[in-house]
Formats: C-alpha cells, sequence, structure tokens
C-alpha cells in the first residue's frame, strides 16, 4: 500500500503536467477536427485522408524518413565503431562535433544547408537546391549522431569474448562481425533507427526551410493546414495520422530496448589503437565529419561576407531590428528571451524527467505494478513523437481562451519546450538508475539505511553527472526549439529562432546576412553546451 | 606441435608473462596450473593471437605465428564460462565452425559431436536453457568441431560445481583422448589438472616455475611454494626436515614437503615419531589431525576414522608412522631470476 502511494506522489506532477500542457492542447486540437459546428463529423477527416495531396505527403514522409534512417545508420555504424572501439588523438573532439548537429537549432540547419546548394554557393552546382536530396541530407544530418551515441554506446559494453571465441573458431573479422557482433547489436541499431525514423517524420524546421512548401511532409503540410489555410479537419486527421504512427513506433522501440543486466559480469574491450583493418571505418567517419563541418563551416563564412569582402557588419546589425523594421524587438533581444526560456524550460524538464526517471525505474512488486510503470514510461515518451506544431497551436486554441487564458503566463513556452526535451532527459536518466543493482539499495537497507538515506548513498552519487548531462542537453534543445515557440512566442517577446525565420522571410540582403549571424550566434551557444556536455563523459542519447 | 620460446606478454607496461618457454607435443593435453594472476589466462590468450607476445616467438611446427590472426591460426578457445551464442540453438553453435567451412557434412558432425560429449537431442534448444555442465559440453562440441590442430581450454571446469566439476573432469579426459585432440588447458585447481593433463606446467607471478610429466612433477616439487599449490599439506625445513627423511629412510634434504596422508596416527611409543594431538577434525573419509611432533613441530596428520584414534582429542600423546612415498623432497637450488 504504501508502494503504491509513493508510486503515486512521484508520479502525480509529472502527470498533472503532461495532461494539463500536452493532452489537453492536444486532443483540444483533434477535437477542432473532428467537431464542427457543435456536433462530432468523422466524415470530414476521413475525407481529408482520400485527398490525392495528402496521399502524396504521407508518402513523401515516409520514403524521405525511411532514406534518411537507411543513410543514418550506414553513415553511423562505422563511425559508432570508430569512436567507441578505437583510441586516437582527437576522439573526444570529434565525439562531440558528430553529437553537436542533433541539437543544433533546425532553424539553422535549414539557413546552413540553403547556403550551401543554392545556386550560387559553394555546391551549387550540384542542383540540389529545394530538392528532396536536400532534405534527405538535412534530416541524415541532424540524425547521424543519435546512431552513433545509441550504437557506440552498446558497442562500448559488448562483451567481447563470443566474438573471441568466433574467431579462435575460424571466423574471420568479416564473418565474426556479420555473425556475432551484428546480432548482439541488432537490439541497439533497430531501436535507435526506430527513433531516428520518428524524429525524421516529425522534422519541422529542417524540412520547412530547405523544403518550402513544394515538398511537405505531415508535419510541414500540418503547419500548413492550420496557419496558412485554416483547414482544421486536415490538419486534425493528419494529426492523428501522425499519432498512430509514433505510438506504433514507440511500442516497437520500447520492445526493442533492452536494459542490460547490471549483475553479469563482462569483459569490456579497451579502446585499441587503430589497425590497417581500421581504415576503411576511419575513412567513413571522416567522410561523415566533413559532411558535418561542411555546412556549418559554409553558414559561418557566409555570415562573415559582406558586399564580397569580410566584414562583422552583420554581426553589429544584431543590434538592430533589421531593415526596413523586419523586427519587433532587436536581434540580441531575442537572444536574452532565448536564455531566459530555455533555463526555465532547464529546470522544468530536469525536475518532470527525473520523477519520471525514478517512477519507471523502481523495481516492481506486482504484475499491475510493473505495467503500470510500463504505461507510465510510454506516457511520457509521446512529446517525442507529436507534432510540435499540433502542440503548439493545441496550447493556442486550449490555453489561450477563457477558462484558462495563459497567452501571456511567462512559462507558456518554456513548459512547452520542456515537455519536447523531456524524453531525452527521461531517456538519459532512465539508464542510469537503471543500471544501478538494486541490491546494493537493498545492501544500504539492511544496513539501516532509510530511504532516503539509500538514495543518497546509492542513487545520488552515479546520478549526479548524468543529471548535469541531460541539463546541458534539455537547455540546448529548448534553445533551438522552433516548431511549438513559433505558435506560442508573443511578436514582442520572440525567441532567437523565431526571429531567424522572420528574418529569412523579409527581403534584403541586410536581413539575410543577419539571418546568418544569429544562426552562427545561436549555434555556437548550443554547441559551447554540447561540449560541456561531451566533458562529463555521460552516454547521452545511449539509452533508446 | 606448438612450441613458446622466451615468451613475454605486458599489458600497458606491466609484466603478465614473463620468458615462459613451453611445448606441448602432438596428442598431448598439457595443463598450465598456477594460481590466479599468475598470467597463465595470458599465455593461453597469447597463444590463440589475442594478446600480441612483447618478446620471444611462438610457433607451430616451427612455422613462426607472429602476425598470424586468431582465425587463421586453427586453435579452438574454450572459454572459462563457454561463451556459447546465445542467439544461436545448440546445434547452430556446434555446426558454427562447420558451416564458416561450408562443410558439406554438417548434419552428420554436428550430431556426432553432441553424441560425443553426451548431449543426443539438445540440437535445437536455447543455450539460457541449459545447465552450466551442459553449456561447458556444448562449447568443447563447438571447439571440436573446428578441428583445431590446437585445442586452447581455459578453466574448462572451474564455472561448476564441486560434484559436476569432479564427473565432467573424467568425462573431459576420455573425450580428449577419444578425439586424439592436441590440447593446452589452464587452471588453478590441481585436481583439474591431474584429473585431465599428461603434462604439467606451474606458473607463478607471470614464469613458469616447473614442467614436466605430470607424477614426476608431482613427486618433485622445485619449491615450498610449488608444493604447496601442489596440494602438499606442509613443508618442513631444517632439523624438522632432518628428522623425518630420517624416519622415512630418504636422504637428507633441505626441505621436505609432506602431504597430509604421508603421517598416520598409530599407537604410543610404536615404531614412528611422537608427539601430542592439537586438534582433531572429522571428514566423512578420514579423521584429519594436528599433531605437534616431538623436535619438529605441528604437522598434519591423518587417521582412520574406525581406529581408536578416530576420536583422538587434544593432548592425547600419539605416534604417527611416515609413509615415504607421499613425502617430497625439495632440493636446494639457485634462487629463481
Amino acid at each position: 500500500m504504501r508502494r503504491t502511494l509513493s508510486l503515486v506522489a512521484l508520479a502525480a506532477v509529472p502527470v498533472a503536467v503532461l495532461a494539463v500542457f500536452f493532452v489537453l492542447p492536444v486532443t483540444g486540437m483533434l477535437g477542432r477536427g473532428f467537431w464542427s459546428d457543435g456536433h462530432l463529423a468523422p466524415g470530414a477527416v476521413l475525407d481529408v485522408l482520400a485527398r490525392a495531396r495528402v496521399r502524396r505527403v504521407v508518402w513523401f514522409t515516409v520514403w524521405t524518413s525511411s532514406a534518411a534512417t537507411a543513410l543514418a545508420v550506414v553513415l553511423g555504424l562505422p563511425a559508432a565503431y570508430a569512436l567507441h572501439r578505437l583510441a586516437f588523438r582527437g576522439r573526444n573532439l570529434v565525439r562531440a562535433a558528430l553529437l553537436i548537429p542533433f541539437v543544433l537549432p533546425t532553424v539553422v540547419v535549414g539557413v546552413a544547408f540553403r547556403q550551401l546548394l543554392r545556386d550560387s554557393g559553394p555546391l551549387g552546382f550540384l542542383g540540389l537546391d529545394g530538392t528532396p536530396v536536400a532534405i534527405l541530407l538535412g534530416l541524415v544530418f541532424f540524425n547521424a549522431a543519435v546512431i552513433i551515441r545509441s550504437v557506440g554506446a552498446a558497442w562500448e559494453g559488448l562483451d567481447v569474448r563470443p566474438a573471441e571465441a568466433a574467431a579462435a573458431l575460424g571466423a574471420t573479422p568479416a564473418q565474426v562481425f556479420r555473425t556475432v557482433t551484428l546480432p548482439a547489436l541488432r537490439p541497439a541499431i533497430v531501436s535507435s533507427a526506430s527513433v531516428v525514423f520518428l524524429f525524421c517524420a516529425t522534422a519541422f524546421g529542417v524540412v520547412l526551410t530547405i523544403g518550402g512548401v513544394k515538398y511537405a511532409s505531415l508535419e510541414t503540410e500540418i503547419y500548413l493546414l492550420t496557419t496558412v489555410l485554416y483547414d482544421l479537419p486536415g490538419a486534425a486527421a493528419l494529426s492523428v495520422v501522425q499519432l498512430v504512427a509514433v505510438i506504433a513506433l514507440l511500442v516497437v522501440a520500447a520492445r526493442l530496448r533492452a536494459v542490460p543486466d547490471p549483475t553479469v559480469q563482462r569483459v569490456l574491450p579497451r579502446p585499441h589503437r587503430p589497425t590497417r583493418t581500421d581504415v576503411p571505418q576511419l575513412a567513413a567517419t571522416a567522410l561523415l565529419l566533413a559532411f558535418v563541418a561542411t555546412p556549418v563551416l559554409t553558414l559561418v563564412a557566409e555570415s562573415l561576407r559582406v558586399d564580397d569582402r569580410w566584414s562583422l557588419e552583420h554581426y553589429r546589425a544584431l543590434a538592430t531590428t533589421g531593415t526596413d523594421g523586419a523586427l519587433v524587438v532587436p536581434v540580441t533581444t531575442a537572444l536574452r528571451n532565448s536564455l531566459q526560456s530555455a533555463l526555465d524550460a532547464t529546470w522544468i524538464a530536469l525536475l518532470l524527467g527525473l520523477l519520471v526517471a525514478l517512477v519507471v525505474t523502481r523495481r516492481s512488486r506486482s504484475a499491475a505494478e510493473r505495467r503500470t510503470r510500463a504505461v507510465l514510461d510510454g506516457f511520457f515518451m509521446l512529446p517525442l513523437g507529436v507534432s510540435a506544431v499540433t502542440l503548439g497551436f493545441g496550447f493556442l486554441v486550449t490555453l489561450g481562451r477563457q477558462p484558462l487564458d495563459l497567452r501571456t503566463w511567462p512559462l507558456l513556452v518554456p513548459i512547452a519546450q520542456a515537455l519536447v526535451a523531456l524524453p531525452l532527459v527521461v531517456r538519459t536518466l532512465v539508464p542510469v538508475l537503471a543500471g544501478i543493482d538494486d541490491r546494493q539499495r537493498q545492501a544500504a537497507a539492511s544496513l539501516g539505511a532509510g530511504p532516503l538515506r539509500t538514495a543518497f548513498t546509492v542513487d545520488v552519487p552515479v546520478l549526479t553527472r548524468p543529471l548535469l548531462a541531460a541539463a546541458g542537453f534539455a537547455f540546448a534543445v529548448s534553445l533551438g526549439e522552433f516548431g511549438a515557440t513559433s505558435f506560442l512566442s508573443r511578436a514582442d517577446h520572440p525567441t532567437l529562432p523565431v526571429v531567424i525565420f522572420r528574418l529569412l522571410g523579409h527581403p534584403g540582403a541586410g536581413n539575410y546576412g543577419m539571418a546568418l549571424a544569429a544562426s552562427v550566434l545561436l549555434a555556437a551557444v548550443t554547441a559551447t553546451v554540447m561540449l560541456v556536455v561531451e566533458r562529463l563523459r555521460v552516454p547521452t542519447l545511449g539509452g533508446w | 606441435m606448438l612450441h613458446l620460446d622466451h615468451v613475454s606478454v605486458e599489458y600497458d607496461g606491466t609484466p603478465a608473462v614473463i620468458d615462459a618457454t613451453l611445448a606441448v607435443p602432438d596428442g598431448a593435453v598439457v595443463a598450465v596450473l598456477g594460481p590466479s594472476g599468475s598470467g597463465k589466462s595470458t599465455l593461453l590468450r597469447a597463444v590463440a593471437g589475442l594478446e600480441r607476445p612483447s618478446a620471444g616467438r611462438i610457433s607451430w611446427d616451427d612455422v613462426d605465428l607472429r602476425g598470424v590472426p586468431t582465425h587463421k591460426r586453427g586453435f579452438a578457445l574454450m572459454f572459462q564460462d563457454g561463451q556459447l551464442f546465445a542467439h544461436l540453438t545448440v546445434a547452430r553453435n556446434v555446426g558454427y565452425a562447420l558451416r564458416l567451412r561450408r562443410s558439406p557434412r554438417l548434419r552428420e558432425r554436428t550430431a556426432e559431436l553432441l553424441a560425443l560429449v553426451g548431449l543426443e537431442g539438445y540440437g535445437e534448444r536455447l543455450p539460457t536453457t541449459l545447465s552450466g555442465g551442459e553449456r561447458q559440453r556444448v562449447a568443447l562440441a563447438r571447439s571440436l568441431a573446428a578441428d583445431p590442430r590446437l585445442l586452447l581450454l581455459d578453466e574448462p571446469l572451474s564455472a561448476l560445481d564441486a560434484t559436476l566439476r569432479e564427473r565432467l573432469a573424467a568425462d573431459l579426459r576420455a573425450i580428449l583422448r577419444r578425439s586424439g585432440a592436441t590440447t593446452l588447458l589452464v587452471t588453478h585447481d590441481q585436481e583439474e589438472a591431474f584429473a585431465i593433463a599428461d603434462h604439467l606446467v606451474v606458473t607463478r607471478a607471470g614464469r613458469i616455475v616447473q614442467q614436466g610429466p605430470i607424477a614426476e612433477v608431482w613427486a618433485a616439487p622445485v619449491d615450498a611454494d610449488t608444493a604447496l599449490f601442489l596440494g602438499y599439506a606442509r613443508v618442513l625445513d631444517g632439523a624438522a626436515a632432518r628428522r623425518v627423511l630420517e624416519v622415512a629412510d630418504l636422504d637428507p634434504a633441505p626441505e621436505v614437503a609432506v602431504r597430509r596422508s604421508a603421517l598416520t596416527a598409530g599407537d604410543p611409543g610404536g615404531p614412528g615419531l611422537a608427539g601430542t594431538v592439537v586438534a582433531a577434525r572429522a571428514t566423512p573419509d578420514q579423521v584429519r589431525l594436528v599433531v605437534d611432533i616431538d623436535g619438529v613441530g605441528e604437522v598434519d596428520a591423518v587417521a582412520s576414522p574406525s581406529s581408536r584414534f578416530g576420536h583422538a582429542g587434544p593432548g592425547e600423546r600419539i605416534t604417527v608412522t611416515v609413509d615415504a612415498s607421499r613425502l617430497a623432497r625439495i632440493a636446494a637450488r639457485p634462487p629463481l631470476g
């Protein structure tokens, strides 16, 4: 009984927050589509699904996401090996560099890719500007890091002896990989690939900035339908499609997510110096690094160019509101807003994430308890896959009116951002907590330590660094969050990504240059945060 | 035939194996016996090609194996805990090496090997459903399927409980003899070594301290530590050693290693060494005594539970007889190194 009570008490706050700020907006948004003129009209929604354009959009989303996922896996696997099984100079720097894209603001990445691929850009001769291939590359740019991280962590923790046993039975390195290593890595690969697919299928900023309205994914189509065409049944229909697909994927990912048994003694390999056989993997890693660095470097270089000479003019302009009054507040003010709201989002996400992680990792005593925890676990993962646009618009339609008018509440934007970052925080903390051998806690308890004392002895020491890492993660993600924020930030109180998007939409070379400079600024802040996180050496993103 | 010539292996500058020289003749079963941390597993891994020696030469039939990767050596290594591939069935585990070679006799050979290790009909089971002993048998069958030039066994039985270990040791010996496999095995358990091997190599702190046919090593341990490790109960020196050897009618030596069963309790005043019982402990087979022998000091002795010394208590005077075949003289020799 006491266990149930403590479970309920721990879960109460996150569940309440998620109910008000996630379930309510999302259902509100969906309801708007299904109810018209006060009565249930699902027919309109079903009609939407029969539209040729919708079929095209769904097909586009599926194939780009699949192709991007496959490409991310193919590029990520050699890098995961090189960065987690080999020891060479600069390894940690490369690791950090390849992680940064994952938290770069989507708008920044969109700008960088356009800059690189536009007709007068360095790779303009490829003619890829605004094509599906460009969108694909943008998606891979973001998500290769997820594969590298989670497969790399699994690879690092892989017992070497089965591979040695196979080699001793006469298997060549390639045969060892195919028959022993790959099967052992398969759960990590499949589950991280399913998460990558999820990220690709719900990507918003990249698709919108690179693809414009010509190539729409589900997510940008929802945006288009709600904000431009005001076709709410259409948007609701697409949101439902997305939600169902996302839940299905999350279930698959959860099934495959195996936490290694902490009581098993495994012989872990020491990373070894690269040998001749490692050359292909190292070359592939270098290629990936070049692929990641090129758009970023182009962006930086271009932000420093004014009329074909080097200048800091674009950066100086950040203190202004742009040419022709493109903005309401100067970019520097937007940066301050961004930092403030990311800070708030971080503590909210940490608080909720820690509670959730505690709830889902406590040992269950009964099947019912275990089921409850599993359902809660899945529930808190939902924000991962629900369209940020749906969420943002849902906020607007449900929380922006009586009885719950929160439009001017300063924590509205931070809470939305915190919900987007929550799954990442949970996934960073859960493997750590689940990895603690419960017998440690039992030992502490048997020596007379109460629950609090036990937590301080066993859990807190292991949790400090992951918490810091999760904080960095949440901060970086909140800083770059665009989908939901674009709906919620007030015109006189915009965040940096919103300002960048506005500047891109305003004509004038000065405004475009400012957008580039602001993107570099935003990227620099997030990159710095990620480098600090990397110094903590916590296997972030490792627990999908 | 496997040869190691002055082989050393280091881990980050810390020596694990120092200057090891040994040979494994075709068809022989050689056991490397040493306490944990004596570098014996490292030695085995170096032979398998999983560690690179920092010095010396490992060769097979006079062909240097330097630079030959593990999978091309034709040596099958069986791990302490089997390391079966958990995602494959027993039959696929056993047939692993055959499949790699696309052997046409996959099915028959797998069945043969399963029969050899006494696990007919286990083919479709998964390793997780097996007991520890069954898993080791499967691992052995899997190693034999590779048709190795040399079979390497790393503590093959130490993951098992005592009764199972004893039974499987006898089986292992029989299987190795029947298959004629040249075998190098490492273990920290002298009983396991005695049960399986016919040659013994004793290691300590990374160095080989003694090697030879098992009976020879056993009868003449090179020094006191080796004697104790080989299961001798005590090593006596000085006057005590002289006295015991004298009674046993053997030549004098600086030290003598005494097995527990070398000294048997008898009536006071009879032939042998007189002393006082200090402690007695009954086991199912015999009564283990600690006796303070006059002029020698405390030694271990045994008494038959059915004799009247089966109930000998502390303080009782007895005489112990000495069985010369259960003593080992340790000759003086220059210190190692």
